[in-house]
């Protein structure tokens, strides 16, 4: 098989499971480093994933053939990036569901999307006495903002608790809502823990309540399908690093009603209609949260990665990534002294771990020289640790170009560990 | 040296037997030094009689260079005049952030040479730097320390 044969996607049959060594050879990192000798063994895919040549390519022919700056010049090449960076927008439009183009706003991932949200609507809507909902098992970026918020505005945030096996308690969650809540903002999946939240029941229980609700997407977006609509959430925000795209990628989608009725976020070029000292009139909605050049480049990357993503089908890789993540959690627990942090009966591609009692700083360095890569800290959720009574965890999560043999070495590699320890 | 031998020559060693671990009865000085982004936490005790460390512990939790770089770092100073346990912080910090070659430059670190290799472990050089940090803060006084912030080893401009 050639390498020009391979630029095109893979055709998506949803009945047949991923050729992984096909995917694989799409992604040239995954051959052109070898950590300490070894062969690499890529399971920080959470923190971030890897991009395949079809979107280096497709940022190569942005830069090569299509740059300029967008909605700004009558000329060629104005208007080719204009509709390569619109036609991303579409990309995303069509990944999430979306009803409207203009309800994806592009932002450099969830963590300015979420703020995005915090300031153009927390700001304007929430005052003191009313109360913000979120999870115990958010991502800091879905906690400070709102802490900033409360603490601007003497509003007061209420956190729903999770159980022993890191599972949002959904009564208790149900239990908060009254008639001072004015938002909820919760995580579809966990980072630290890999929990699926029950994000449809949870949307609807703010729903009922007459309470907007804004979905950090940016754990679920690499192994899940999405719709928005089916969801029927308020916002929902995700990172293009996390999905094979480039860093500096990401998006809201918002109901369009309520980006109507959002103040902007930042203030500049491209977001207004028209300007004189006395008076600025803003632009519509996406352009009214998008002031100043974006990342035009990593935008349309973010395109091409939804479009290589869809194209491979999202139902295939989550089939791939479940499969995948049963096998590591049986073949984890069968070395003896591994504890999984994170046990609930619905999770994504994350495998949190303690060996015994080795710290997880420990494992993760000792797991580098033999070519694993793993993430070991807090993982941006400290009250996570907190309730885990843990200082941090070592965390594999799984990516679709993950195989079965990469788990194998993996454990292989945790067994030395123990046995280093032991 | 890679990461494995730093652990097996040394690390393991002092991660499973600790010299001078625990507390000190009506210590002189103490103090606490946290590196937040790992969740290292430890407590170091002194006792400085005329200008000399008599007595130290340390007590914890972390991970397994944190202690082993403590232990033997409590083994290396006990008995030391004050400036020359704070010219041992000073040389220590210099090795793992790679200002200071211990083969090619005159020191005074002796077996903590083994640390040397840390420097090519970038993560890690706060977990190794902690408690010559927390020793320090206790010789001058300061009752908490942290690898952040001012404090960091390894912050551009340090
Ligand atoms: C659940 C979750 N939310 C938000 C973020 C923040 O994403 P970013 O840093 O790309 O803005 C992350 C990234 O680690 C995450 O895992």
């Amino acid at each position: 098989m050639t390498v020009q044969a391979l630029r095109q996607p893979p055709a998506g049959d949803a009945t047949k499971p991923l050729d992984v060594e096909r995917i694989r050879a799409d992604f040239p990192i995954l051959t052109n480093v070898r950590p300490h000798g070894k062969p690499l063994v890529f399971l920080d895919n959470a923190a971030s994933s890897q991009m395949p040549q079809q979107v280096i390519d497709r940022l190569v022919r942005y830069q090569t053939h299509e740059h300029a700056n967008i909605h700004r010049g009558v000329h060629y090449l104005s208007e080719t990036a204009t509709r390569a960076y619109e036609q991303a927008r579409i990309s995303v439009q069509r990944f999430l569901n979306a009803r409207e183009d203009r309800e994806i706003i592009f932002t450099t991932g969830t963590t300015e999307a979420i703020n995005l949200v915090m300031h153009g609507y927390g700001r304007r809507f929430i005052g003191a006495g009313d109360e913000i909902i979120i999870t115990y098992m958010e991502h800091h970026s879905n906690i400070v903002p709102w802490q900033m918020l409360c603490e601007e505005k003497g509003a007061v945030l209420k956190v729903a608790p999770i159980d022993d096996s890191g599972e949002l308690i959904v009564e208790e969650y149900e239990k908060l809502f009254n008639a001072r809540t004015k938002f909820a903002a919760v995580t579809h999946v966990s980072n630290a823990l890999g929990t699926i939240t029950p994000i449809k029941h949870l949307i609807d229980v703010a729903h009922s309540h007459g309470v907007p609700i804004l979905v950090d997407g940016a754990q679920a977006t690499p192994h899940l399908p999405v719709d928005v609509q089916a969801l029927d959430c308020d916002f929902y925000c995700f990172s293009g690093h996390k999905v094979c795209g480039p860093t500096g990628s990401g998006a809201l989608y918002g109901k369009a009603a309520l980006l109507e009725k959002m103040q902007p976020f930042k203030g500049g070029g491209d977001m207004i209609l028209s300007v004189t000292f006395e008076k600025t009139t803003y632009n519509t909605i996406p352009h009214k949260f998008e002031a100043g050049t974006p990342p035009i480049a990593p935008m349309i990357g973010l395109g091409a990665a939804l479009d290589y993503l869809s194209a491979i089908g999202m139902d295939r890789i989550a089939a791939h990534e479940e499969a995948l993540l049963a096998y590591a959690t049986e073949r984890m627990l069968e070395v003896g002294g591994v504890r999984i942090i994170g046990t609930a009966r619905h999770k994504a591609a994350v495998l949190s771990f303690y060996v015994g009692e080795v710290h997880p700083h420990d494992v993760g360095t000792l797991l580098d020289e033999d070519g694993v890569a793993v993430r070991t800290g807090h993982h941006c959720a400290q009250p996570v640790m907190q309730r885990f009574r843990v200082p941090a965890t070592a965390r594999a999560s799984f990516a679709l170009y993950n195989t079965h043999a990469e788990v194998d070495a993996l454990v292989a590699a945790v067994v030395k560990v123990r046995d280093m320890f032991a | 040296m890679d990461s494995k031998q730093l652990y097996q020559e040394v690390i393991l060693d002092h991660n499973r037997k600790p010299r001078n671990y625990g507390k000190l009865d009506a210590a002189t000085h103490s103090s606490e030094g946290l590196n937040p982004l790992c969740g290292d936490h430890i407590w170091l005790h002194l006792h400085v009689n005329d200008g000399t460390i008599s007595g130290i512990a340390f007590e914890g939790q972390s991970c397994a260079i944190c202690k082993a770089s403590a232990s033997m770092m409590t083994a290396a100073v006990k008995g030391k005049r004050v400036e020359d346990a704070e010219g041992l912080v000073g040389e220590f910090r210099s090795m793992v952030t790679g200002d200071l070659d211990v083969g090619a430059q005159p020191n005074h670190l002796g077996r903590l040479g083994v640390f040397a290799g840390v420097k090519d472990l970038p993560s890690r050089v706060k977990c190794a730097v902690l408690p010559w940090h927390t020793l320090h803060a206790a010789l001058t006084s300061q009752q908490t320390t942290s690898t952040e912030g001012d404090q960091d080893p390894l912050a551009p401009g340090t």
